[in-house]
């Protein structure tokens, strides 16, 4: 009887699961086929448009990718994410390791933590598009009006400068908003990473003696590897993707210094000539370098959490038989 | 914070000097405070004086006494905040909603039923976690238009249903919280299965079901792409879009009232953050799941 009643309960399983399996289907995976073949069409203007499958001696089925590689703008707005991902990302581990160094160093004992973290995670949560606008005002340059920071920079007597319109400057910037936006969430996932390492750990090696530099790069780095692994994978993941603040800052300008690569599958399928076929197969080239980078993660990741699942699963199992075990007891 | 506790000989004798380094870190995070905080005391400042101050000195930490005549000039043009706001609040709620109300079942699905499937659509779960919008949309914005919902906020509500960061969060969060004991004693009780997931495991996961809607109802506030992707009709713009709007030479010259528009587009989000940042930032080191 007992079976019975588990094999009947295993259909809520299939059954609580339907919506999100159904919505996958509807708002995922059908959409991601159709972009996927889209990309092998002639499918532009009109999406509701006929198509064709593209067939031709000029790369047949992949004359899409072919133009894409071919197409400087896409080559530039590539390059160009990758630029100002690494600019941003550099200075925000750093700050993010040294911050939660400091923060989890209980020999410090620096007032204000809670203030410091609400502080700095707070850009995190306000839109974007806000902060692009906000930093472009900031760094006017007119002969009518300068904007703060050439105000600013004018009080130690240096010269405005033309931010937005002098590259590499507007490189640089959308590369400090990303940076400034992000640390504080970076430094609050490695203070709790740092503090799920043993604290024995440490005890040990203070009572050998070990400064805490040493303690730092001898027991703290080591033991974030995957977490840091993780802030890697993840920030560049959403770095490849970045839009809101490149095309709220200067969409793309000057001379597409900071066009990205989401706003040239942004541009090309929705606006002008709504080339719905080149954005698809630019698209698809975007799916494919973050699936590489995501499966490096997951199958470091994996091993991990299969363990930790195991464990869970196996006290779980000791539990139960402890429990009709008494049971059995009882009724006996 | 005090798990990690050191037995340093400061912390035995209980006596420190101040170290030449606790003055650095105040340093930098004074100094980062300050960074965090000043384009925003900047932009609220700036919102309430005359654009011609703002023109002739950017920098003000003190208000001015322009904001009637600066909220006047923003809502002279088609930025409007209000509806913006309207569309952004229906947007974000029904999000929010179903975010945390399908994970939560999905990640029940998964953690109290034995199914043959579970472990694989687990490991689904997670292996479409970064799946990026920019792959769907197009397709996406297909089917929107085929089935005649375009302009409609409708299909930035319903892909809620299946979030992927959030069923992973759900899951860590339940298999420690919801004990199996409870819900066999309910079915003893003779609860049907779906009840007991509504009047039991959901009051049980009340907690990582606030922290998950804080995030969920932020990122779809702050959504730009899709919305950017699906609506044209002004009277449906979101926020964010809706400062998109503040272009043109208009806005070039009043400076005070772009200030109040911009200022008006966070002001929920500053009060949504202060209010409920001891969650955020205990959501965020939890989760760590937020790319």
């Amino acid at each position: 009887m007992k079976k019975k009643k588990r094999v009947s309960y295993a259909k809520y399983g299939y059954l609580f699961s339907l919506p999100f399996v159904l919505a996958f289907l509807l708002c995922m995976l059908y959409p991601i086929i159709c972009t996927f073949i889209f990309g092998f069409t002639d499918l532009k203007t009109n999406i509701n448009g006929e198509w064709h499958f593209i067939a031709g001696s000029d790369g047949g089925l992949w004359k899409n990718y072919k133009d894409l590689f071919s197409n400087e703008l896409f080559r530039t707005s590539f390059l160009n994410t990758v630029k100002i991902w690494i600019v941003n990302f550099i200075p925000q581990i750093l700050l993010a390791l040294l911050l939660s160094a400091w923060f989890t160093n209980n020999s410090l004992k620096i007032k204000g933590k809670g203030f410091f973290k609400v502080v700095f995670y707070m850009p995190n949560i306000i839109t974007a598009a806000t902060i692009a606008y906000l930093f472009r005002s900031m760094f006017t340059y007119s002969a009518a009006s300068m904007g703060p920071v050439n105000q600013f920079i004018g009080l130690f007597g240096a010269d405005p400068v033309n931010w937005t319109n002098t590259p590499p400057y507007p490189q640089i910037i959308v590369a400090f908003i990303q940076f400034w936006q992000w640390y504080g969430n970076t430094m609050i996932v490695l203070i709790s990473g740092i503090l799920g390492i043993s604290p024995e750990l440490y005890e040990a090696a203070s009572i050998d003696g070990a400064t805490g530099t040493q303690q730092f790069f001898k027991i703290t780095i080591p033991n974030l590897k995957t977490i840091l692994l993780y802030t890697l994978v993840t920030s560049m993941v959403g770095g490849i993707q970045m839009f809101d603040i490149p095309l709220s800052f200067l969409n793309g300008m000057p001379d597409n210094t900071t066009y990205t690569a989401s706003m040239f599958i942004y541009k090309q399928a929705f606006q002008g000539m709504k080339r719905y076929n080149l954005a698809s197969a630019a698209s698809m080239v975007m799916f494919v370098v973050i699936a590489f980078f995501s499966c490096i993660l997951f199958f470091v990741m994996r091993d991990k959490d299969a363990a930790m699942i195991r464990k869970i699963n196996k006290k779980a199992e000791k539990e139960f038989k402890r429990k009709m075990k008494e049971e059995g007891g009882m009724s006996a | 914070m005090s798990k990690n506790k050191l037995l340093t000989p400061e912390s035995v004798t209980g006596k420190q000097k101040t170290k030449p380094i606790m003055v650095v870190i105040y340093i930098v995070c004074i100094f980062l405070a300050l960074l965090s905080l000043f384009p925003f005391i900047l932009m609220f400042m700036n919102a309430t004086r005359a654009s011609a101050d703002v023109q002739a000195n950017p920098i003000a930490i003190l208000p001015g006494g322009s904001l009637a005549e600066n909220y006047k000039n923003i809502m002279s043009r088609d930025f409007n905040p209000y509806t913006g706001f309207l569309n952004s609040i229906i947007v974000s709620v029904f999000s929010t909603i179903l975010t945390c109300y399908f994970s939560t079942l999905t990640a029940y699905a998964i953690v109290v039923y034995d199914w043959k499937l579970k472990h694989g659509f687990y490991a689904f779960i997670l292996a479409i976690m970064m799946v990026p919008n920019q792959v769907v949309s197009i397709g996406f914005f297909k089917l929107v238009f085929d089935i005649g919902l375009n302009n409609s906020l409708i299909p930035l509500i319903i892909p809620s249903i299946q979030a992927p960061m959030t069923v992973f969060f759900m899951h860590q969060y339940m298999v420690p919280s919801l004990s199996m004991e409870i819900i066999q004693s309910a079915r003893i009780d003779g609860g049907k299965e779906f009840y007991i997931f509504n009047r039991i495991a959901l009051p049980i996961m009340k907690p990582a079901i606030a922290t998950q809607a804080i995030f969920a109802f932020v990122a779809s506030w702050n959504n730009l792409f899709m919305p950017t992707v699906l609506i044209q009709d002004m009277g449906k713009y979101t926020m964010p879009m809706m400062i998109s709007l503040m272009k043109g030479d208009f806005y070039k010259t009043n400076y005070g009232a772009v200030y109040l528009g911009l200022s008006m587009t966070v002001l929920p989000l500053f009060v949504v953050y202060f209010a409920l940042s001891k969650y955020i930032i205990a959501g965020v080191s939890l989760g760590s799941v937020k790319g």
